[in-house]
């Protein structure tokens, strides 16, 4: 079971009370790119074994959508925080990097 | 028109090791916008001030609950919602704000007995041993969403959409049932 707290209203709950929204951090290809980029950015996902952030709605609670830090492989939560970040904060980075040494960091 | 207006299940109850009776009508307010910008208005109009997080604010027969960090909720008896619709309306004019009554959208049930933590825990994923009296909590019920709010010792206030009045009924009664109680909270 994976236990989220909402950056937005404090509420630590369950994962059925929230609705996954894939990878976080995800920098669009617009108008302007090359057809390689726009199709990495549409289709290329990490789907890494280990540390992954990914986007989160509130959806039963207050509606809202953050981001989370968890690992794929143990449910570990490392941190949540807000969707208004465009790289992980330095306190998440921080919360990782003490439990698993040995992460390439986030790139 | 009002004298048209009928509660989701008018008059259904149920009796078992917690009571499940239908609320009847009440006035609900939707206000969104920041809640810096609407705080005078919801004072001029309900007595009360800004809840804070996951809190109900009472102030006689009104009560304004935090749904999110841009949403309250105004309570308020049912006749009184349209006029105060209007008023809230007409104060926050200009602003970056939405008024809506939702009193007719809405589904009220109220849970009494010491155990009503433990028949709603059947159906929630929340803990309700840290509840405390005047918080409100929106999660889900089986499959449909709903706000829980501690109205008062052994009472518990359950707000759902009205399309799901009839399920969400079925559900507590279900879960109140005699002899099924899991004694976890009480």
């Amino acid at each position: 079971m994976l236990l989220l707290t909402c950056p937005c209203c404090g509420v630590t709950a369950e994962e059925t009370e929230f609705a996954p929204g894939g990878e976080a951090h995800l920098k669009r290809s617009g108008p302007g790119s090359s057809d390689a980029e726009f199709d990495s950015y549409m289709f290329n996902r990490k789907n890494p074994r280990g540390v992954h952030f990914e986007r989160w709605r509130h959806a039963h609670g207050c509606g809202k959508w953050f981001l989370a830090a968890r690992c794929t492989m143990t449910l570990e939560v490392f941190g949540t925080y807000p969707a208004q970040t465009v790289e992980p904060p330095a306190e998440i980075v921080a919360a990782i990097k003490a439990k698993r040494p040995d992460w390439e960091g986030f790139a | 028109m009002s004298e048209l207006a009928r509660s989701a299940l008018p008059g259904a109850s149920y009796e078992g090791f917690v009571t499940v009776t239908e609320a009847g009508l009440r006035g609900m307010i939707t206000l969104r916008g920041d809640l810096a910008v609407l705080a005078d208005a919801v004072k001029t109009a309900t007595g009360c001030a800004i809840p804070a997080q996951r809190r109900v604010e009472q102030a006689g027969d009104k009560a304004v609950a935090w749904m999110s960090p841009d949403e309250l909720l105004i309570l308020c008896d049912y006749a009184d919602a349209p006029g105060l619709t209007a008023s809230l309306t007409k104060d926050l004019d200009g602003q970056f704000a939405t008024v809506a009554n939702v009193s007719d959208a809405r589904a009220v049930f109220t849970l009494r007995g010491a155990q009503a933590g433990d028949a709603l825990a059947k159906l929630c994923p929340v803990d309700f041993g840290a509840l405390r009296e005047g918080e409100i909590r929106r999660t889900r019920a089986a499959q449909v969403a709903a706000a829980i709010w501690v109205s008062g010792p052994q009472e518990m206030t359950l707000v759902c959409f009205r399309s799901v009045g009839q399920y969400m009924f079925d559900l507590l009664s279900r879960a109140a049932a005699p002899g099924s109680e899991p004694k976890f909270y009480a």
